[in-house]
């Protein structure tokens, strides 16, 4: 029961921030100097008044503000984002189409991560040797590092100097590994050093000094007691960590010149295609907002403690 | 006893060394790396021994030797006087939009936190919104609507980073107003706007200067990436991620050209953040 109350209320929560998103983005659209007929057809073009005014219409312009208002709120929420002045296709076609290749490389990169963060706090969480200095300085190196310039070395390596993977183009799974590998390695220093902090603090309880009386390995207290701690800092980020992956998206995909949502995004901004920024825009609120509702009815699976005390 | 206590919390270690009070050879390093770039930035001509802008077709994507120690680019040009030169867009943009975004962010936060009431309420849940968008996405919409170029990606990446300072501003004067020195000068009849200025702001700034060395380095990241992006200055500014993105299709004849922008890149941003984490540290410690 008390479950369910606590969803509701997420819902709701999470309800009015897309509501205020989408208030936000239709403020800006307002704001906008820069007229949609001009961005579809150009400065100098020779658009008669009547074509102009037909345009208008289509888009809706002609309306009192307040229907636009109204209208544009309730299109967003049944899901509908409007239509691309360039591309003559409705925005939300534009990102399914092109949502699949971006899901597949983020899965696998959040994977890989995942993967070489929990490695690196089990071998160093709550230690002082030379393990420790050194992971920590690789993932110094991993949040300082522009990701471009990862795939570039990894580019110049694996693909100039000794070509075992392709440079641009699709050959299977062959052309995911250096874009995976880059979208990894950027977001794996961010993941292990809020991880391995927590950790640290888990090993100085109580409870890791009584495992280790009962006769437990050093190993043993990390696995199977101190690593579960380490999780929920993960999970706290893993919107924020939503946030790097997408950005991190944009420039994979830009650098290994695969398709996916960061395509289309920079497409948009250098065309100033407005309607599919703001798209692109308020579908990452959209998954944001879903991701933290997910992350706070998962903390229940993690830490007992709560559903202890609801 | 002593063994297993030693074997569980030998991360106490790291923080006995700071407060011995000898700087970290990191620290000094990375003070260096920031000098030089410095240097780079305000005279680039005492450092660069060639043009940065002067083609030489003759000389184009020659390896490094002693007299291009980069090396030259697709154009024949010298890629360590483009390097240097470049320095001063990135500690620029760096600076100057962390300053406008801290400005930003003061103001906001310390609004919502005194005015209180609903003014807070709608004011954080605007930020509360706006920290929902990955920095890189907004600051890229923000320039769909400015167009691109240096002055535009600098208030680009203000506007992104200003929710985050906001927040962190508003948290620290909720701290502020219950002390008591704040509560002693309410009772002792002073001038809210006094009070303000004399206790709160001063309180509330400090923490946050030692954040903002932090969100430099971001900021420089994030504008190197905008660049890479094509979004910042156009061909031929010696611009570090511009630089890369014009050297991606010659990375098969010459590494070179892909290699030196992103250690200048990642050498600047590193130090800022070892800078920046050693003076957060300092502060914790002191507090």
């Amino acid at each position: 029961m008390a479950l369910a109350k606590e969803l509701i209320t997420r819902l709701l929560a999470g309800a009015a921030v897309l509501w205020a998103a989408a208030s936000l983005a239709f403020i800006v659209l307002q704001l906008l100097p820069s007229d949609p007929v001009q961005v579809i057809y150009g400065a100098d073009s020779t658009v008669t008044p009547e074509m102009r005014d037909r345009i208008r219409a289509d888009f809706g312009l002609d309306q009192p503000l307040w229907q636009q208002y109204a209208g544009f709120v309730s299109r967003t929420v049944t899901g509908d984002l409007g239509t691309s002045y360039q591309q003559r296709r409705t925005v939300v076609s534009i990102i399914t189409s092109e949502l699949g290749s971006t899901i597949t490389l983020a899965s696998l990169a959040v994977l890989l991560a995942f993967s070489m963060a929990v490695l690196a706090t089990l071998a160093t969480a709550g230690r002082d040797n030379w393990l420790r200095r050194v992971i920590s300085s690789l993932e110094l190196v991993s949040v300082s590092t522009p990701a471009f310039w990862i795939g570039l070395l990894l580019l110049t390596f694996f693909s100039f100097q000794w070509p075992i993977f392709p440079v641009v183009g699709d050959q299977g799974w062959k052309s995911l590994v250096l874009p995976v590998a880059t979208l990894g390695i950027a977001l794996f220093g961010t993941l292990s050093q809020v991880m391995r902090n927590e950790m640290d603090q888990a090993l100085e309880q109580p409870f890791a000094l009584t495992a280790r009386t009962r006769g437990l390995s050093l190993w043993a207290v990390r696995w199977r007691h101190a690593l579960r701690h380490a999780l929920i800092p993960a999970l706290t980020i893993a919107a924020e960590t939503f946030g790097a992956l997408l950005a991190g998206a944009i420039i994979t995909e830009q650098v290994f010149g695969r398709p996916g949502l960061g395509r289309i995004t920079l497409q948009a901004v250098r065309n100033q295609d407005i309607p599919v920024v703001l798209g692109v825009v308020l579908f990452s609120a959209f998954v944001f907002v879903t991701i933290n509702i997910i992350v706070d009815l998962l903390y229940r699976v993690v830490d007992p403690r709560l559903r202890a005390r609801a | 006893m002593t063994n297993l206590s030693i074997e569980m919390g030998g991360a106490g270690k790291a923080t006995s060394r700071l407060r011995r009070g000898r700087m970290p050879l990191g620290v000094v390093l990375a003070g260096l790396i920031l000098a030089f770039m410095a240097v780079c930035a305000v005279a680039p001509g005492f450092v660069a021994p060639y043009d940065p802008y002067a083609p030489d077709l003759l000389a184009s994507l020659k390896p490094p030797s002693t007299a291009h120690i980069f090396g030259t680019d697709q154009l024949g040009r010298d890629i360590f006087s483009r390097v240097v030169h470049g320095a001063s867009y990135s500690l620029y943009i760096g600076l100057c939009a962390t300053a406008l975004a801290v400005a930003a962010g003061i103001l906001i936060g310390l609004s919502a936190g005194v005015a209180g009431g609903f003014i807070d309420l709608a004011l954080m849940r605007v930020i509360d919104v706006l920290l929902a968008f990955p920095g890189l996405l907004m600051s890229m919409a923000v320039v769909a609507f400015l167009g691109t170029g240096v002055t535009n990606i600098l208030i680009a990446i203000a506007i992104a980073s200003i929710p985050g300072y906001a927040r962190i501003v508003r948290a620290q004067v909720m701290v502020v107003r219950t002390s008591g020195y704040v509560e002693a000068a309410r009772v002792l009849g002073q001038p809210p706007m006094r009070t303000l200025l004399r206790h709160i702001l001063p309180n509330t700034v400090g923490p946050l200067i030692v954040l903002s060395t932090l969100g430099i380095g971001s900021a420089i990241l994030q504008s190197a990436a905008l660049s890479y992006l094509g979004l910042g200055p156009k061909a031929p500014t010696p611009e570090w991620g511009l630089m890369l993105s014009e050297g991606q299709g010659y990375l098969r004849r010459g590494w070179w050209v892909g290699i030196f922008p992103g250690v200048f890149a990642t050498a600047t941003i590193i130090s800022t953040t070892v800078l920046g984490r050693y003076i957060k540290a300092l502060t914790d410690g002191r507090a």
